[in-house]
């Protein structure tokens, strides 16, 4: 019984066998295109800055990530202790932003943050992520080209 | 005076790396024996002056010389000794430096560990590696040269990151690293074979041992990491799917393709061309790490404050050692090898399955952390790829990898009778459907999804369980003699393969329970109040003040951890403020136990007058499961390294001129 198996097997044509192959690549590249996709499509975050908030360019329905400086003197703590509010600001416009939990241990006035959340229905950012760093000196690119864009901004106000 | 040494030294192995990277290569390819012989003396003599320049700098570190501006920046006179010495290789520079002499390290071994080999692939092994080594050393000596002085001498030091002053991250660099660098001795091995046009058994039998053991030092480094986060960062959690740390997982998982494809070439001869290709990617990926890490075009938790030259200049790199490597197999690899035959249901094609998996999954992750630079590249948007995308892409694939797991070692060489393998996996297929559905529901969880995902990760890790103790059972049965006996006749690298597939079981089970039944509570505490999570009570008892370390100050809090009302034992998280950067530090504190972890990490001080802290409590059953599946999958690779046959292999190959086909394992099996 084995024995005619092994021969059957051995009796299927190298064009058969080719085209098995072939299945199981097509099937393959098929299922993790599928995967890829739908992953990318549903868990991916825009950036959006301080200002493009303000102008209401970021969504009002979706998560994103706002990043900037956390305003000067703008840091309070609501009353159940845990929930904390805060300023983000690109030096021309701010967020206020809200968040409830522990923070990182780099989560400073007047130093750079990243924070993920949505905006409620108040315009207040509801934060659910604050990101933190390893490094006092770092500052995330996006931040820096947030600051960067409203200064540039800032500069050209004053010319005109 | 002594950096100034340090700074020749590395001139000086630059020069002689640059001799190992040309004429031995120019040698072997004429065949010119005088020029070949300069590969090992080169390869070894760099190393000792990288070694005498690391040594410099790990002096200048240790007396505290703030003329050198990396010691300025990374060191200060109440750093204690232990962190001196690992804030030598804590910055950017130094780390290259790490890097840089691990390399002269792994080609001074092989200089060594390499006289079964022929002379002509010696030289072309450690003439391609010598060509890596220049790439890199110009790369520190042009922009980041560990030994640039400081003029005015400041009278302190910055200091070291608080975040690096910990055990876990001064071992966490020189361990990955290793790993990243070892992988240069795969490349090396596989360039040399293209350039020799010979890609047989017997080349895949000398670079198997060196992938090994590369693969286990990247294990450990990615372990380590992984540890000192979880309890060093205070938010529990072990591994956040960020850029960097996908940069070490890259090679890893690539590495993991090239130990499975290299053992399929070694023993049957198959597979050459796809092993090259992968031995390639490896180290490829390990450099797109260090780019990506050492760059900073990410925004990653990793991300240090960086030099734009550094990233353009490590990218070049990259696209010649790439790009040159990729031209050369695209001329050569037709040329070499043909492959051999096997049936679909085969150990080959499961092995073949495995490989095409691991790829596959390391290329959606390489397109999630990539593919936020694309888009900013092309001015779409800036966005970032979170968690969720790798966990939705990842898993399946792993699961259809574990799957086969199952399978290949249980099938045979060349060909398999489906019938016979149905026969064999029908036990433990039945205990794992069992195990897997019953488990959760055992367990107390009812909701259908928690429930399935549960059951996906229990059944992974029991069906990689079963079918292991079922080709343990299987193979004693065929032996004679009493059982202990028989158990000890297997070859290591066979004691190997199933320690490090456990592994795999056990880190699954660490996953899975940790995600299905971590308990996380943030609250506000003041002193008696308790708060209970996983079974467990934690009562705050109070905060003592200014509880000096060396160069830090601390708020050290008391927790008494409670069960059943006994006390366990005292807990002292801390919040520690550094001096010198005057920057805020939680360490947490953890019971830590072989069925799960308690922890507690102090957030800050809440000012109403009754002196509460707000504190994050966890509870992690089973979270050391996944270090310890680490730890078994290292076991195994150091196992497969220390299997007989390659001592064997060593004198028998020392003796004998060399032959093609002379497998002299494949009687093993």
């Amino acid at each position: 019984m084995t024995e005619q198996q092994v021969n059957g097997n051995g009796a299927m044509s190298a064009r058969k066998k080719r085209f098995l192959w072939i299945g199981f690549a097509l099937l393959l590249s098929a299922a993790v295109a599928a995967l890829v996709t739908k992953g990318l499509s549903a868990n991916v975050t825009y950036f959006y800055s301080p200002s493009e908030v303000a102008q209401n360019i970021a969504p009002k329905d979706r998560a994103f990530r706002i990043g900037g400086m956390v305003e000067e003197h703008s840091v309070q703590r609501a009353p159940d202790g845990l929930t904390i509010y805060f300023g983000i600001t690109d030096s021309l416009h701010v967020v206020r932003a809200a968040y409830t939990g522990i923070l990182p241990d780099l989560f400073a006035e007047g130093k750079g943050v990243v924070a993920q959340g949505k905006l409620d229905e108040k315009g207040v950012f509801q934060a659910t992520r604050v990101l933190a760093k390893h490094d006092e000196n770092y500052v995330a690119p996006e931040v820096a080209e947030a600051m960067d864009k409203a200064h540039k901004e800032a500069v050209m106000k004053t010319l005109q | 005076m002594i950096p100034e040494i340090g700074q020749f030294a590395l001139i000086l192995a630059l020069v002689l790396v640059l001799v190992q990277g040309t004429l031995p290569l120019a040698g072997a390819a004429r065949g010119i024996p005088a020029w070949m012989s300069l590969a090992r003396r080169t390869a070894q003599s760099s190393f000792l002056f990288l070694a005498l320049a690391f040594g410099c700098l790990l002096y200048s570190f240790i007396i505290n010389d703030f003329s050198v501006l990396n010691v300025a920046t990374n060191s200060n006179t109440h750093l204690p000794l232990h962190y001196r010495i690992a804030a030598s290789w804590g910055s950017h520079e130094g780390s290259i430096m790490m890097w840089v002499l691990m390399l002269g390290m792994w080609s001074c071994a092989v200089s060594i560990f390499s006289r079964h080999l022929p002379e002509e692939v010696v030289a072309r092994v450690l003439g391609v590696m010598g060509l890596v080594t220049t790439g890199l050393l110009l790369f520190m000596l042009l922009t980041s040269n560990p030994f640039e002085r400081l003029f005015p001498v400041p009278l302190e030091g910055r200091d070291l990151n608080p975040l690096l002053q910990d055990p876990g991250m001064a071992l966490h660099p020189p361990t990955l690293y290793m790993g990243y660098v070892g992988f240069s001795v795969a490349f090396a091995f596989a360039v040399a074979a293209l350039l020799g046009g010979r890609l047989d058994a017997t080349w895949a039998r000398w670079s198997r041992p060196w992938t090994t053991l590369a693969w286990c030092f990247l294990t450990v480094g990615i372990m380590i990491g992984s540890w000192w986060a979880y309890y060093e960062l205070g938010w529990g959690g072990w591994w956040f799917w960020d850029p960097v740390e996908n940069a070490s997982l890259l090679p890893w998982l690539i590495g993991t393709a090239l130990i499975h494809s290299l053992a399929v070439t070694e023993k049957r001869g198959t597979f050459k061309i796809w092993t090259v290709l992968l031995a390639i990617c490896a180290f490829s990926l390990s450099l797109l790490g260090t780019f990506l890490v050492r760059s900073g075009v990410l925004t990653s938790v990793h991300a240090f404050a960086t030099d734009p030259r550094r990233g353009m200049f490590i990218l070049v790199f990259l696209a010649l050692v790439i790009g040159g490597s990729l031209v050369l197999f695209a001329f050569r690899a037709p040329r070499v090898g043909t492959a051999g035959t096997f049936k679909i249901v085969s150990r080959e094609s499961s092995l073949l399955g495995n490989n095409i998996l691991l790829t596959v999954a390391c290329g959606t992750v390489l397109l999630g952390t990539l593919y936020p630079l694309f888009l900013d590249a092309l001015n779409l948007g800036k966005i970032s790829v979170g968690p969720p995308y790798f966990e939705a892409v990842f898993v399946p694939i792993m699961a259809v990898l574990v799957a086969l797991m199952g399978i290949g070692p249980m099938a045979r060489w060349k060909e398999s009778s489906p019938r016979e393998l149905r026969h064999k996996l029908r036990w433990p297929l039945l205990i794992t459907i069992v195990c897997a559905l019953a488990l959760p529901l055992v367990l107390g969880r009812t909701e259908w999804k928690s429930v399935a995902l549960l059951a996906l990760g229990f059944g992974m890790a029991f069906w990689i369980i079963t079918t292991l103790v079922a080709v343990v059972l299987e193979r004693l049965h065929h032996l004679q003699g009493g059982f202990t006996d028989k158990l000890r006749r297997q070859p290591r690298s066979f004691w190997g393969m199933i320690l490090a597939h456990l592994g795999v079981a056990v880190f699954i089970i660490g996953v899975t329970v940790v995600k299905g039944f971590e308990a996380e509570r943030d609250v506000r505490m003041a002193p008696g109040d308790t708060v209970s999570v996983g079974g467990y009570t934690f009562k705050f008892v109070g905060i003592a003040e200014t509880q000096e370390g060396p160069n830090y100050s601390a708020s050290r809090g008391t927790f008494d951890l409670i069960k059943d009302d006994k006390l366990v034992r005292n807990l002292y998280p801390e919040k520690r403020i550094y001096f010198s950067h005057g920057m805020p530090m939680t360490e947490a504190a953890i019971d830590s136990g072989f069925l799960g972890d308690r922890y507690v990490s102090l957030g800050e001080e809440i000012n109403d007058g009754k002196g509460s802290w707000s504190v994050r409590v966890y509870h992690k059953p089973f979270v050391t499961w996944i270090w310890l599946g680490c730890m078994l999958m290292t076991l195994g690779g150091i196992f497969a390294l220390l299997d007989r046959r390659y001592r064997i292999n060593m004198r028998k190959e020392a003796k004998l001129p060399l032959t093609g086909e002379n497998d002299l394992s494949g009687s093993a099996r």
